[in-house]
């Protein structure tokens, strides 16, 4: 066993130089196909990265938390009389309302998302988000109140205490007045990384929203969020819950948060073909351009490998030389790649952005490495394996 | 030999000497099909929606929001400041007296598209009779259209085409009840996503008294500004007033701009990848020449003529890439029908359309990536010694 070990290494040791050699025989040809190859595996990585919070979603939210939003769309409001009911149900242990308030804060590009809810449902249901005891007993007793995720506070340069006027494109105010002034008494933050990337949105209390708001919008809860006990159960709850309220005017429909989340997405259409088609055409192109690289690269040292196989090469080992040296020059490049597609996202998007080349996105471009470097090699090798010695040294 | 005729007569020899390099001109030909090919083919997606949303609307109407809404969903006008809309004198009036106006109600329902189980947003609008007359552009295609009072649809041709479950004669559930859809309309603009019904029957399926939207025909176009003057001096009321056309066709810009930028981002990636493998082909393509450069120096052709052939061949096939990539592109989806989310948070059906400016503007890429992949190689061959050169 160890002999083979050996074996294998010295293998690798002896052929190692030859393969280098090879692609080192014309240096700016191999650095231009590594630079061609290393911009479409960074444009693979980042469109499957992408692609993979689409069709992977959304895994830190607790599979124990659901939404329940109106039948017909979650933009329409659901009643607060159907909270006692959903609390009802066995199984639930808490349950919270949210309204998404569409406030604008000094100019529309800063867009961030506010929700008003209850203080204290807010606490039961997301227990993720954590913030100091007294600030946490602030923004329950204070009507007016608001509390911030940590990198907004950040970003606009928030402190407790200040006041922060919203313009909302949504809720009219009794008095005719769309700007809604919040005292923010809290600024919270995630209980773990995953979370603290998460906090850039803000939180109001519904007491002052719905005292405000006009009247005939009062009384109106948004989405309830529902946490369950057992999530093993959660799928049966949320059909429960959903029969409880089966022709009334107010019919629900129950999912967990990830596909209330991913329902979002989906909404943008079909964006996954869009992606897979735009890698498949790169992959094409690219497959072209090394595949031709390659093959010129061998029909220029047809006398050369003609001399190995004299030098008693065999033409598998010669074949293998050859795959080798496409397989060599597709990891380089993809490496390279790959690399720029896992540290650029976290550099220029922002934090509410995952797109990551996580590790599943590796391993999509290292299948498309093989099938790349297989493609692209065995023609050009079974072509160096086939050479026949008086043929090649002849010229002919 | 002037060095016009000598630029003529070696840019004709070498590009006829082309099928002789067909597997290297291939790769400069793909490289840039490709970047080509994506381009347009993206560009298309923002130049459908666009042209689908700017289609919508008429000079000559105008929609009145409530004051601040970023959009029909977001708006709520009240009965009362729907009727005091209605009489102003810029709004035309019809046959019977009453004016061409219409208050309409927003609300967004889930259908499934289709092959799909999950829902995806759809408009309901609710309008008045004078609704349809103010809009001559609707042609119904198939059934009849709702009756006042009762649960019924018509939907919109983009969205039968789109989503699940439309078909005239279907039931759809929503609020409790069963609604039927009774015909389906064409008006190949923003409202063919839609369904429509009478705005009453929606008012009370949804529980609302209000409306989101008064659409009017403007008397004539010039009476848009005294209408707007009026409307938004009123004390009695907080509105938004706008041209339809300049209303959807603001709708459309939040999508487009976002479309474009991620297509550059791909695009100029894409770009780079084949600009290098154009230069691995022109390098390989002049020392495959350089036995002829060098006798062709050797004869007394200048360095210009050997920069200009090299570059010819380059911008040659790259133009021929560029065509491939946008006749794909154009074979591929010109007309392909998707839908996305759209200004109210609903979607909107539309066509992906490669119009000749797109076409244009991924030739315009195709030249560029062949320019500079031609550039650094024809420079080289221009300065070749003569005496390396005529060795080979």
């Amino acid at each position: 066993m160890r002999r083979r070990t050996d074996g294998r290494v010295s293998v690798i040791a002896k052929y190692l130089p030859l393969v280098l050699s090879a692609l080192l025989r014309k240096k700016t040809r191999t650095a231009f196909t590594l630079v061609s190859l290393m911009m479409a595996f960074l444009l693979i990585g980042l469109l499957q990265a992408v692609n993979s919070v689409i069709s992977g979603g959304a895994e830190f939210l607790g599979a124990n938390r659901m939404i329940t939003q109106a039948k017909t769309s979650f933009t329409q409001p659901l009643p607060m009389r159907l909270l006692p009911q959903i609390a009802a149900v066995p199984g639930v242990e808490f349950v919270s309302h949210s309204q998404f308030f569409g406030g604008v804060y000094q100019d529309a590009r800063n867009f961030f998302p506010q929700f008003a809810v209850n203080p204290q449902r807010l606490y039961d249901t997301y227990p993720e988000w954590v913030l100091p005891e007294a600030q946490r007993r602030a923004f329950i007793s204070t009507q007016d109140g608001a509390i911030a995720g940590k990198l907004l506070a950040e970003k606009h340069g928030w402190k407790v205490g200040d006041i922060i006027p919203l313009n909302s494109f949504i809720w009219t105010k009794t008095d005719g007045s769309r700007i809604w002034e919040w005292r923010l008494v809290g600024i919270f933050d995630g209980r773990d990384e995953e979370w603290s990337k998460r906090a850039s949105l803000m939180y109001l209390n519904y007491a002052q929203f719905d005292e405000a708001r006009v009247a005939g919008a009062r009384g109106l809860a948004g989405v309830f969020v529902v946490r369950v006990a057992d999530p093993m159960q959660s799928e049966k709850i949320a059909a429960q819950i959903d029969k409880r309220f089966e022709n009334s005017a107010d019919e629900t429909k129950t999912q967990s948060e990830q596909e209330f989340q991913l329902g979002f997405l989906k909404q943008l259409g079909n964006i996954g073909f869009i992606l897979n088609a735009i890698s498949g055409a790169v992959f094409f192109t690219i497959l072209i351009l090394t595949g031709y690289t390659m093959s010129q690269a061998v029909r220029e040292r047809v006398p050369e490998l003609a001399v190995l196989k004299c030098l008693g090469f065999t033409d598998r080992s010669v074949l293998g030389l050859v795959l080798a040296e496409s397989l060599t020059l597709c990891v380089l490049g993809a490496l390279a790649g790959m690399v720029m597609a896992t540290i650029i996202p976290p550099l220029v998007l922002p934090p509410e952005f995952p797109i990551r080349a996580t590790a599943d996105v590796w391993l999509f471009s290292a299948g498309a490495v093989v099938v790349l470097a297989t493609a692209v090699g065995l023609p050009p090798a079974v072509h160096a394996m086939r050479i026949r010695i008086v043929d090649a040294l002849a010229g002919r | 030999m002037s060095t016009l005729t000598q630029i003529r007569e070696i840019v004709l020899m070498n590009l006829r000497s082309i099928p002789q390099r067909l597997g290297a001109s291939f790769v400069i030909v793909i490289g840039i099909g490709g970047v080509v090919g994506v381009l347009v083919a993206m560009l298309s997606m923002s130049a459908g929606l666009d042209k689908t949303l700017t289609a919508t609307g008429n000079p000559n109407r105008a929609i009145i929001l409530r004051g601040g809404s970023n959009g029909e969903l977001a708006s709520f006008l009240d009965r009362s400041s729907a009727t005091l809309i209605k009489h102003d004198p810029a709004i035309a009036r019809a046959d019977d007296g009453l004016p061409l106006a219409s208050g309409e109600l927003i609300v967004v329902t889930e259908v499934p598209r289709r092959g799909d189980t999950s829902g995806a947003n759809v408009s309901l609008r609710g309008l008045e009779p004078k609704g349809i007359v103010l809009r001559p552009e609707i042609r119904l295609i198939e059934g009849r259209m709702f009756k006042p009072g009762l649960r019924e649809l018509i939907v919109g041709n983009g969205a039968y085409e789109q989503f699940d479950g439309l078909d005239v004669g279907a039931k759809l559930k929503f609020r409790g009840s069963y609604w039927t859809v009774v015909g389906r309309f064409r008006s190949d603009d923003a409202h063919d996503s839609e369904l429509w019904t009478d705005l009453g029957t929606a008012q009370s399926a949804f529980g609302r008294s209000g409306v989101s939207s008064v659409l009017v025909r403007l008397t004539s176009v010039d009476a848009f500004d005294s209408l707007k003057r009026r409307l938004t001096a009123d004390p009695q009321l907080n509105v938004d007033v706008q041209t339809e056309r300049e209303f959807f066709g603001a709708q459309s810009s939040g999508t487009t701009r976002n479309i474009g930028i991620i297509t550059t981002v791909v695009a100029v990636i894409m770009a780079i990848g084949a600009l290098f493998g154009a230069l691995n082909t022109m390098y390989s393509a002049v020392s495959a020449r350089t036995a002829e450069i060098g006798t062709l120096r050797a004869l007394g052709f200048g360095s210009a003529p050997v920069v200009a052939s090299v570059m010819a061949e380059a911008m040659v096939l790259s133009i021929i890439g560029g065509l491939l990539g946008a006749g794909i592109a154009y074979g591929l989806f010109n007309g392909y029908s998707v839908s996305t989310l759209g200004g109210n948070f609903t979607q909107v059906a539309f066509n992906f359309a490669v119009t000749p400016i797109l076409v244009l503007q991924g030739l315009s890429w195709a030249l560029v990536i062949g320019f500079f992949g031609g550039l650094f190689p024809a420079v080289r061959a221009a300065r070749l010694p003569v005496t390396e050169a005529l060795r080979g």
